[in-house]
């Protein structure tokens, strides 16, 4: 476990996301929305291609969170802006989403606040996000 | 057709209750990879969240037509992680409803209490619902 100072950062993890990953998260949350796994119905709104459920893109950066913080019992409030969505090809590779973050305060009350930044490719793809977790130790 | 504006406020009836099980944790678990999470991950309480979202999009007197919902944001508060055995139910109330271009920007807050009525988790989630034909 690295030491918690503001303004340092926290070692950036990559998660690749398959179309497979899409059908497994749809299983897992409940939300079978088409978009995340038909390209016809992606398609006929407007989109490219099958997208991320924002909401797996959300749990990944928690994992990210989970890593940093030395397990997920520690996160006391996470939340996120979905600003852009991730395309997933559908081929072997998929695509890969990227999580930085940044301690961007030390609290009194032993907290600290994460800014994460989640990046595909070269796209932000979420907005104001940001984790209040308990400091290890 | 624009949401009601009426809504705002409104809380609407609890969901049924849900038991949580050590098979769904692991499932979501393996679903976003984690490697040796110690708890549910932090976006577990959507597990029963969406089905109050669900069930507010669903309701005929909301005027929510479902293909036009884009999700906005999402933010958790945790008092506790969910534990296998939480017998849990989530109220979701509508916190605000604000016009934007065309399109409605609709805020709502889910409470999720354990089975004596202590607050587990609060999601708060910001929907939007695009106008008709407004092509945005």
């Amino acid at each position: 476990m690295m030491e918690w100072s503001e303004g340092s950062e926290l070692e950036p993890q990559e998660y690749a996301i398959r179309r497979a990953d899409l059908i497994r998260y749809a299983g897992a949350s409940g939300d079978f929305n088409p978009i995340h796994w038909s390209d016809r119905v992606a398609m006929s709104v407007g989109l490219p291609g099958v997208i991320a459920h924002g909401m797996l893109t959300m749990a990944l950066a928690g994992r990210a969170v989970s890593t940093w913080a030395g397990g997920s019992e520690a996160i006391r409030e996470f939340g996120v802006r979905f600003t852009k969505p991730v395309i997933v090809p559908d081929n072997d590779e998929g695509t890969v989403l990227r999580v930085s973050g940044v301690v961007g305060q030390l609290r009194d009350d032993g907290t600290a606040r994460i800014d994460i930044t989640a990046t595909n490719g070269d796209q932000k793809v979420l907005g104001a996000a940001r984790a209040l977790v308990r400091l290890p130790g | 057709m624009a949401v009601d504006a009426g809504l705002v406020g409104r809380t609407f009836p609890a969901t049924a209750p849900y038991e949580v099980s050590r098979a769904k944790i692991d499932e979501f678990v393996a679903a976003i990879g984690d490697d040796a999470p110690s708890a549910a991950p932090p976006t577990f309480p959507t597990v029963v969240t969406f089905q109050a979202m669900q069930a507010f999009l669903a309701d005929p007197g909301v005027g929510i037509e479902l293909h036009r919902i884009v999700h906005g944001d999402q933010r958790f508060v945790h008092l506790r992680p969910l534990r296998p055995g939480d017998v849990v139910t989530t109220r979701l109330t509508v916190e605000s409803i604000r016009a934007m271009g065309g399109a409605d920007i609709i805020g709502t807050r889910s409470e999720i209490v354990d089975a004596s009525g202590e607050p587990v988790c609060t999601a708060y989630a910001t929907l939007f619902h695009r106008g008709e034909d407004t092509g945005t």
